[in-house]
């Protein structure tokens, strides 16, 4: 390890104030405590002591919570490919070493091009290298299909970091989530690479199978809705039997964005946030109640077979999952009261599914449901406040 | 009957070294000093004295030039051997080089009579001539009381939730007489009642037969021995509200000064910390050098000396002096070396508040711990939410408490709560930040800027 400090120590006086590279203080301080955490103490006043944990180790504790996604999509896109080419006798590993080709690039752009905007910006503007990013950096090739086009990843990271990020003044003071931003500017820029039925299940160079559908639950929903068809019937005719069952639903052994599709995923990833308390379990829980709820109300308002199908389902379809238990969850753009988050979630849960059923150009909601109440969450907490404070006010004048 | 209040959010810091219940004997330090910083809300010390001048202890050193007649007076008799100024000639410390022998000045002796027909004028004469004024505080701010003012009650914490907290009834041991004494003297100051606030778990004895006092139990992890949040739990202050808070050894000092017409300056004060030999209690006096009281007893690593608690005290040095509040010296080991991957390494051994990965004494929450003064991360923005709150035991939303002292917005500050705290209270959210921002000096520049407004 001292030659590690040695050699940074040799660098050092090329970065410090007033030397030729000065700019680069940052990039350097940046990389030093990724290493070694810094010799920085405590002052004169104040407290003498502080708690272990800093913002580098929570982002870590997201990053270990968002594995089981990660690895587990590595292999479903795997999965997807063979069940979909019709090699029915591929082994666990090649499903998954051809899943993680396909998915580490999508990683690797996403980290280089943005830990790259994050540097640029840190020294423009002088200011430390913040943790953010790397938890942005797993959350995009998450939210991504496995069939992005790689300068889509980067084009949508750069988005996302400049406009949702910096120039708010970086992590802690964006409004909204940094990597659903990336995912809603590829889902507005370049819609045909990431929605319809063709996009979710990597083909390569390959033919799919005869009868074969990239079709989503959510897709055969709207399409019912659209043509007045009946959905769970349509379910069943599925080319793949047994696809759509709530279990394998659960289990998230279908085609969909490589780290959103598996409930059970997501949900170990939540315990371990939850535990930690790194993340909030009001808003995973409401999120998934107000799902739940807006599920039950239009299956008793019922116009059509979409609206009608059973509630608990949109708990497993889609991003709804990964996304309460990922994205909702981000502590700077969601509500930072206690009240406010269960509000803050339910309504999610509830925008989501209205988003899903009512809307047919947009078949999953959970994403631009978020975005929406990041942008509400601020006014939320609002009323919150002001509420603590008539309490407040009442509770002195007795 | 008293009443008992359970508090649940807080987080008791288990620091190794704490003092066992013995005092020992040491050669009193040379050099003692009156720091006027220690007291909040002191707006220009006027000096009284010059270098090379003799005083008795209780001879006053200085006073304020917006209040001129509560006195600051020197805690032992000596020769005042220097003054250190800082910036713009302000007075850093007053420092007196001490007899062998301490010579009192000697103030009025009050009989039993006396002091039960003592009218308000002439207790606050006496408090404010004998050097025991300063150590009334004025909340809201946290500041010096102001003589003029009549508050509504005087609040008494009589027990430290600190890490290694020295235990109060030991401080007071075979006081029992002047702290009933100085609690009959503060019951002329106030229109309301004296509260006493206790460890719910053990009444020492000193404080068991208190009379004129309205008794208060408190039960939960720290900050329940803060004067700030027992206040919050008993009667809230708002902003036209003015309470007083005073320790208990400044209690018993009221006492004796009364009843024996001197100002007494000693104390007993708890040695703390993981650097030190033996962690126990000695005898000396305000203001006290520290090196003397460690020297011997510590175990010669690289040290930081912190007069008072890890939490609120203030990092002097080995020849810093002991401040006026604090009857506690804490010597832990300095954190200014790199740690490789200290920030991601699993360990039981690093006390957290979180869970985060890696951080495991959560598990062995009892086992006492070395602490070093490693900031362990760098400053950042505020980024995760909802900590502040589960470890303040008063219902005040931290988070926006700071943003709105920050952003200089005095109403909202008003409006949420910035009258029921000082630092001492926000210590442990400054603790547990994981943006390692500077919390206590937030909340002393929004109470400065309101009471400025």
């Amino acid at each position: 390890m001292k030659l590690l400090q040695n050699l940074f120590d040799s660098i050092k006086p090329h970065v410090e104030k007033g030397a030729k590279y000065e700019k680069l203080h940052t990039l350097y301080e940046g990389h030093r405590t990724i290493f070694f955490k810094p010799s920085l103490t405590t002052g004169l006043t104040g407290v003498q002591v502080k708690d272990a944990a800093d913002l580098k180790r929570v982002m870590f504790t997201v990053i270990v919570a968002l594995i089981p996604c990660l690895l587990f999509g590595m292999w479903n896109v795997g999965h997807q490919h063979f069940l979909a080419t019709g090699v029915a006798d591929a082994t666990f590993i090649s499903k998954f070493l051809l899943g993680a080709g396909q998915v580490l690039p999508i990683l690797i752009v996403s980290y280089g091009v943005g830990l790259g905007v994050e540097f640029t910006f840190c020294v423009i503007r002088n200011h430390p290298i913040e943790e953010g990013f790397l938890v942005t950096g797993i959350l995009i090739p998450l939210v991504m299909p496995a069939t992005i086009p790689l300068w889509q990843v980067a084009m949508a990271t750069v988005f996302g970091v400049i406009i949702a990020k910096e120039v708010f003044g970086g992590t802690g003071m964006n409004i909204l989530n940094v990597a659903l931003t990336s995912r809603a500017f590829l889902y507005f820029a370049y819609p045909s690479q990431i929605s319809g039925d063709m996009v979710w299940t990597y083909l390569g160079d390959q033919v799919p199978v005869d009868g074969f559908s990239g079709a989503t639950l959510l897709s055969y929903g709207s399409a019912a809705a659209a043509n007045g068809t009946e959905m769970m019937a349509g379910l069943g005719g599925h080319w793949y039997a047994g696809m759509f069952d709530f279990w394998n639903l659960f289990l998230g052994i279908i085609p969909g964005s490589i780290g959103e599709t598996s409930v059970l995923m997501c949900l170990i990833g939540a315990a371990i946030l939850v535990f930690t308390g790194v993340g909030s379990w009001k808003i995973i829980l409401s999120v998934f109640g107000g799902a739940w709820v807006m599920g039950m109300i239009f299956n008793l308002t019922g116009a059509n077979s979409f609206m009608l199908m059973p509630a608990h389902y949109h708990l497993v379809v889609g991003g709804l999952a990964f996304g309460a238990v990922f994205m909702a969850t981000d502590p700077v753009s969601a509500a930072q009261t206690e009240t406010g988050k269960w509000i803050y979630g339910f309504m999610i849960g509830m925008l989501a599914v209205i988003i899903r059923i009512s809307n047919p150009a947009y078949p999953e909601g959970i994403m631009l449901a978020i975005l929406f109440m990041n942008v509400f969450a601020p006014l939320i907490d609002y009323y919150v406040v002001e509420a603590h404070k008539k309490r407040r006010l009442k509770r002195a004048t007795i | 009957m008293p009443q008992t209040f359970y508090l649940k959010k807080g987080f008791n810091i288990p620091l190794v070294g704490r003092a066992l219940l013995e005092e020992h004997e040491i050669s009193q330090p040379n050099s003692f000093a009156v720091k006027p910083s220690d007291f909040k809300g002191l707006v220009q010390p006027k000096l009284l004295v010059s270098v090379g001048e003799n005083v008795k202890a209780g001879d006053p050193l200085f006073f304020d030039k917006v209040r001129e007649e509560v006195l600051f007076v020197a805690p032992v008799s000596g020769e005042i051997s220097e003054i250190i100024r800082g910036e713009r000639r302000k007075i850093i410390e007053i420092r007196i080089l001490a007899d062998k022998e301490i010579e009192y000045k000697t103030f009025k002796k009050y009989t039993k009579t006396e002091i039960n027909n003592l009218t308000r004028a002439e207790a606050i004469a006496a408090l404010t001539v004998g050097g025991i004024w300063p150590s009334f505080i004025q909340r809201p701010f946290g500041v010096l009381a102001n003589p003029s003012d009549e508050p509504s009650a005087i609040y008494i914490s009589a027990f430290d939730s600190n890490p290694c907290a020295p235990d109060m009834a030991y401080l007071l041991r075979g006081k029992e007489g002047v702290f009933q004494l100085g609690i009959a003297i503060l019951s002329k100051l106030a229109k309301g009642n004296i509260h006493v606030n206790l460890d719910a778990s053990e009444i020492p004895s000193v404080f068991s037969g208190l009379e004129q006092v309205n008794i208060n139990k408190f039960s939960g992890p720290h900050p329940a021995g803060n004067v700030g949040v027992q206040i919050h739990h008993i009667k809230p202050i708002g902003k036209n509200d003015k309470v007083w808070t005073i320790d208990p050894l400044s209690v018993a000092r009221t006492g004796t000064l009364f009843m024996e017409g001197i100002y007494d300056a000693s104390k007993l004060i708890a040695i703390t910390g993981s650097e030190i030999i033996h962690p126990h209690y000695v005898k000396t006096y305000s203001g006290a050098c520290l090196d003397k009281l460690v020297v011997e007893n510590f175990k010669k690593t690289n040290a930081r000396f912190i007069s008072g608690n890890v939490l609120s005290g203030e990092h002097v040095g080995v020849r810093g002096y002991l401040g006026h509040f604090h009857n506690q010296i804490s010597v832990i080991p300095e954190g200014d070396e790199e740690e490789f991957l200290g920030w991601m390494l699993p360990s039981f051994e690093k006390l957290s508040f979180h869970k985060a990965f890696g951080l495991f004494s959560f598990l062995i929450p009892k086992k006492e711990k070395v602490l070093d003064t490693n900031t362990n991360g760098e400053q950042r923005n505020f980024t995760i939410s909802g900590a502040f709150e589960k470890i303040l035991p008063m219902d005040i939303l931290p988070t926006y408490l700071f943003k709105s002292i920050i952003s200089n917005d005095y109403d909202e500050m008003e409006a949420l709560g910035i009258y029921e705290v000082i630092e001492e209270d926000v210590a442990l959210c400054e603790y547990i930040d994981v943006s390692k921002n500077d919390i206590q000096a937030i909340v002393r520049e929004g109470i400065e800027l309101i009471r400025n407004s």
